[in-house]
């Protein structure tokens, strides 16, 4: 079993856990968090190189690095690792994101605990990445979002209480459906399949078509909530808003993700079918999403509302571009899903360390910050131009792939969403606009604030780390696109002929 | 008489000894040694409890129990049985171990012995109600298992709520036995026969009387169960109960009852009658889910709190028997595993916090992270895994008891899991109510710093050792599926 190298991203955080719990002082909880945060770090880069060889020695495998162990025998649940270049992507952008939170969080009270659960919530990240049963897969969402209630109502800011129970019971309710649709999926295969709960077995085999009709909403609307689907982005904007620096990074960086990855990987994959006929409903929804979202977000004072907004926004862009069903579109999503990921991560580590010093988030008692800490506004510049899709940084590749797969479709129903949601584009610029030009070279609105200093150390290493991934997406996409694109070529080929 | 068919009984007759022994030691031990009665009684079925588990496996060899039956097959035994019996066992360990602390403070001191005993004649009842195969013996296991029971909630004499809540519950059991009754005369007048085997086979045509006689059965142990709408004693004998005899009430006695409802309902009235007790059971499951939990988020006593959350609890416990199936009795044995850990873990901490305190409302609790971190802990995952967050074992016991009642496939099954899946969410709603104010509020803690006695702490860890190993490890779920598979087919 350990000579798999996926298990490893469980193992390390395990390990981790372990850890923490005997930590004394904050010193042993930061070591602990950064060795464990760069081994991680260090895997996942592992992963990506022998990812490639495998790939460039002609290996065309759906999975590969494929391991599956037997756990709950009489009911056919196993443990299944294996990935694909959709998943090392993933991997790599939240062993990313853990990484730049564990500095972003450097002065946290409460350390030990605080840890403790963040830790626990990339467990599930990662499980849920690397998993190809659904059982396991479904475990591993659920370890993700029951640490969010705990990180946001201790540690939190501003209503939290309400945000947290309002975030966790949505998110559970969503995995209510989700879970149903598990089940039907075991049990409904097509004629003459075996009862399996590993994914690329159901591929294969095909789900009964009927069923399909019932359980493709399931299992879309079960993992469109977290990914922020209108109308079940409520608990989004709130959660953010109260959660601390770190974990609103993990929360719309990577744990959003997951949302937008299950509705491929589980709703699309098993059910081509279904998702064929019943699109156009939930195109409808992340249209509303993609352009309510932005237009929330320009009428926003908060700083993380507006960001939370933005990402309900860029979120519902990857659910609709994943609805478009063609590779060119799909591509794109997973494009936009590394780089709102990373971008987005980069704005909220921002906005918690403005509001460590200036103690409000309110873009109407702040201003000319540019010139009382160059740095952090800097870096609230750059990742705003990633955010309104500046060629060169990571928003532009992954907008542009998608509008370009989606007006491929010849009819006017896809023509015309692709050109509502092209508008967003356009309100995205005026309130990332809006705010640089208020926040960071209007007058000083308050006096105190020319005391304030800029970033340390380890704020300084969170945000370049970031933004070092950001540009590099933006300046090599092509290297990105080939890996997040191959399979679209060769396992989801099959499926997108299903749908032609 | 052949005398040797006693030996079939071999946990009853151990049961019966471990019980003689605690009497004569309580009746004739010196009075120095009186203090040590609780861990003499605690080692004593300690040692039962491990020569059960172990027993097959050293005896036989073939660590399976043979299917066995006695008295012309009123009573059976097999391996599933076995089973069940020693997953009670262990719960009941947990019971004794954490009420020593209660059981030795002033006002039970001199009668101490009699809650044992009182407690071992119980669990002979559900040993023979569960064994049982012909509703005499049902009943007779039926009644020895609730009216002592009776007893022990009136057992804090000097308690206004006690006497109160021992009257409810023994008016309620007497009632509930008449109508149990009353449907069995039914069913015996429709049969001819009490054998549940002979019930099966007759294979009677549907007629209001059969209609009625499922009804009164279905009631009478709806009653012991605290299904909706017999479940109106359930949250003032478990506020006034004594908190070990609750938390006995509510993991022990329930899950002992759900399995002879299993076994009456898939054996007796099977094949031929599931039709027309399956929509009865079907709506009971609904209501009992439902308002289980929405009469648990207006609670502030915890003990009220605990048993309205049971009584939701119970209607999950039952998505077992609505599919009738191996894997449904499978997941319901897990999941009474289970919840046993979970829910003793709640009731220990409660306890341990009323014996030091006296402290009972969910009020009360606020802050308690701050002074009590390894109590506010052992709560905290006994709450996720009551509501089944992974990966504590209420996960892994909720998914497999919703996988085994889809497996049939019908559409209302689907819609009845749907409805129990968005109940979980609701209870999750307030579980998480207990966490919030344990970790979260903000207001000065009400409870000082205090140190649990060593027996509560004992209950405790053996009940967080429950809740992360019972789901990860998956041996324990195996077993029992092989258990219930060797058992299954045997079970008339």
């Amino acid at each position: 079993m350990f000579s798999n190298i996926l298990i490893y991203f469980v193992v390390i955080p395990v390990l981790m856990l372990a850890g923490l719990a005997l930590t004394r002082n904050i010193k042993q909880v930061r070591a602990v968090a950064v060795v464990g945060s760069t081994a991680l770090l260090a895997l996942s880069g592992v992963v990506l190189y022998q990812f490639l060889q495998l790939r460039a020695a002609g290996n065309t495998d759906p999975m590969l690095m494929t391991g599956s162990w037997s756990w709950f025998e009489p009911l056919n649940i196993n443990l299944a690792v294996g990935v694909d270049g959709i998943s090392v992507a993933m991997l790599i952008l939240s062993s990313i994101i853990v990484f730049a939170g564990s500095f972003a969080s450097w002065t946290i009270d409460q350390p030990k605990e605080f840890f403790l659960w963040l830790v626990l919530l990339s467990t599930g990240v990662f499980g849920f990445f690397i998993s190809i049963d659904l059982f396991t897969m479904f475990m591993f969402y659920e370890v993700a979002l029951i640490p969010m209630y705990l990180l946001i109502g201790v540690w939190g800011s501003g209503k939290k209480e309400y945000s947290a129970m309002k975030l966790t019971l949505m998110l559970m309710g969503g995995s209510a459906f989700l879970l149903l649709g598990i089940l039907g999926i075991y049990y409904h295969p097509a004629e003459g399949g075996q009862y399996t709960m590993n994914l690329v077995e159901i591929a294969r085999q095909g789900v009964d078509r009927g069923w399909q009709y019932f359980l493709f909403p399931m299992t879309f609307v079960g993992f469109g909530v977290l990914g922020a689907m209108f109308p079940f982005h409520t608990w989004s904007p709130d959660g953010h808003a109260s959660a601390p620096t770190a974990v609103s990074m993990l929360h719309a960086g990577v744990l959003m993700k997951l949302g937008g990855y299950g509705c491929f990987r589980v709703a699309i994959y098993l059910m081509p079918e279904a998702a064929n006929e019943l699109a156009w409903i939930f195109l409808i929804l992340t249209g509303i999403s993609v352009v309510y979202g932005a237009f929330s977000a320009c009428v926003q004072t908060d700083l993380k509302y507006i960001n939370a907004y933005s990402s309900v926004s860029h979120c519902g862009l990857v659910l609709f571009a994943i609805l478009m069903l063609n590779s060119t579109a799909m591509t794109g999503a997973i494009m936009q899903m590394l780089s709102h990921g990373l971008m987005t991560a980069l704005f909220f580590a921002l906005i918690g360390m403005i509001y460590g010093r200036t103690h409000t988030r309110d873009i109407r008692e702040m201003g000319g910050l540019m010139k009382i800490m160059p740095f952090l506004a800097v870096g609230y510049v750059i990742a705003g131009l990633a955010s309104l899709g500046l060629p060169g940084l990571s928003g532009f590749v992954a907008e542009m792939t998608i509008f370009v797969g989606s007006f491929q479709h010849a009819d006017l129903f896809h023509r015309a969403f692709t050109i509502v949601a092209c508008c967003s584009i356009v309100i995205t610029a005026v309130y990332i606009l809006r705010v640089v030009g208020k926040l960071l070279f209007g007058g000083v609105q308050n006096e105190h604030h020319r005391e304030l200093t800029d970033a340390t150390w380890w704020e300084r290493l969170s945000v370049v780390t970031l933004i070092v991934c950001v540009a590099v997406i933006g300046c090599f996409p092509n290297f990105f696109n080939d890996l997040v694109g191959q399979p679209f070529q060769t396992t989801f080929a099959s499926i997108i002929d299903v749908i032609k | 008489m052949d005398y040797s068919q006693f030996l079939v009984m071999s946990q009853e007759l151990g049961l019966i000894a471990v019980f003689l022994l605690v009497f004569l030691f309580d009746t004739f031990a010196p009075r120095k040694a009186l203090s040590a009665t609780a861990p003499v009684v605690c080692v004593l079925f300690a040692l039962f409890t491990v020569v059960n588990l172990l027993l097959p496996c050293c005896c036989c060899g073939s660590c399976t129990v043979e299917p066995q039956s006695a008295f012309g097959g009123m009573y059976v035994t097999n391996q599933a049985l076995f089973t069940i019996k020693n997953i009670l066992n262990v719960g009941v360990l947990v019971v004794l171990i954490q009420s020593i602390k209660w059981v030795n403070g002033p006002d039970q001191i001199m009668r101490r012995g009699e809650f044992y005993e009182l407690l071992l004649v119980t669990l002979f009842g559900m040993y023979l109600m569960m064994s049982s195969r012909h509703f005499l013996t049902f009943i007779i296991g039926l009644e020895s298992a609730s009216l002592p029971l009776a007893a022990m909630v009136a057992f804090e004499k000097k308690k206004y709520e006690s006497h109160e809540a021992a009257i409810k519950y023994l008016l309620t059991a007497l009632f509930s036995s008449a109508i149990l009754l009353m449907g069995v005369s039914f069913v015996y007048a429709l049969s001819g026969s009490l054998y549940f085997a002979d019930i099966a086979a007759s294979s009677l045509e549907t007629c209001p009387l059969l209609v009625v006689a499922l009804v009164f059965v279905l009631a009478g142990v709806g009653f012991k169960l605290s299904l909706v709408p017999f479940h109106l004693w359930t949250a003032d004998v478990y506020q006034g109960a004594p908190t070990s005899v609750t938390s006995y009430l509510s993991v022990i006695s329930k899950g002992a009852t759900a399995i002879a409802a299993f076994i009456i309902f898939a054996l007796a009235f099977g094949e031929f009658y599931s039709e027309v007790w399956h929509w009865m059971l079907y709506a009971i499951i609904i209501l009992t889910i439902t308002i289980g939990n929405l009469f648990a988020i207006r609670q502030k006593n915890m003990k009220r709190f605990l048993a309205f959350s049971s009584i939701s609890q119970a209607g999950y416990i039952m998505l077992g028997l609505i599919a009738c199936s191996p894997a449904g009795l499978t997941a319901m044995m897990y999941y009474i595993l289970v919840y046993i850990f979970s829910n003793l873990a709640a009731f220990g901490v409660i306890q341990a916090i009323e014996n030091n305190t006296g402290k009972l409302s969910m009020d009360d609790y606020n802050g308690l992270y701050k002074t009590n971190p390894m109590l506010s802990v052992t709560m905290m995952l006994a709450m996720f895994s009551l509501a089944g967050i992974p990966p504590f074992a209420g996960f892994f016991s909720k998914f497999f008891i919703f996988r085994a009642a889809v497996e049939p496939g019908t559409t209302a099954l689907y819609v009845l899991v749907l409805i129990a899946l968005i109940n979980t969410i609701v209870s999750l709603y307030y579980y998480l109510l207990v966490v919030k104010a344990m970790f979260i509020k903000p207001d000065e803690p009400v409870i000082a710093r205090f140190r649990s006695a060593l027996s509560e702490r004992i209950g405790m860890w053996i009940c967080v050792a429950g809740i992360v190993i019972l789901g990860l490890a998956s041996c324990f779920y195996s077993d029992i599926a092989a258990a219930v598979e060797s058992g299954f087919n045997s079970l008339l």
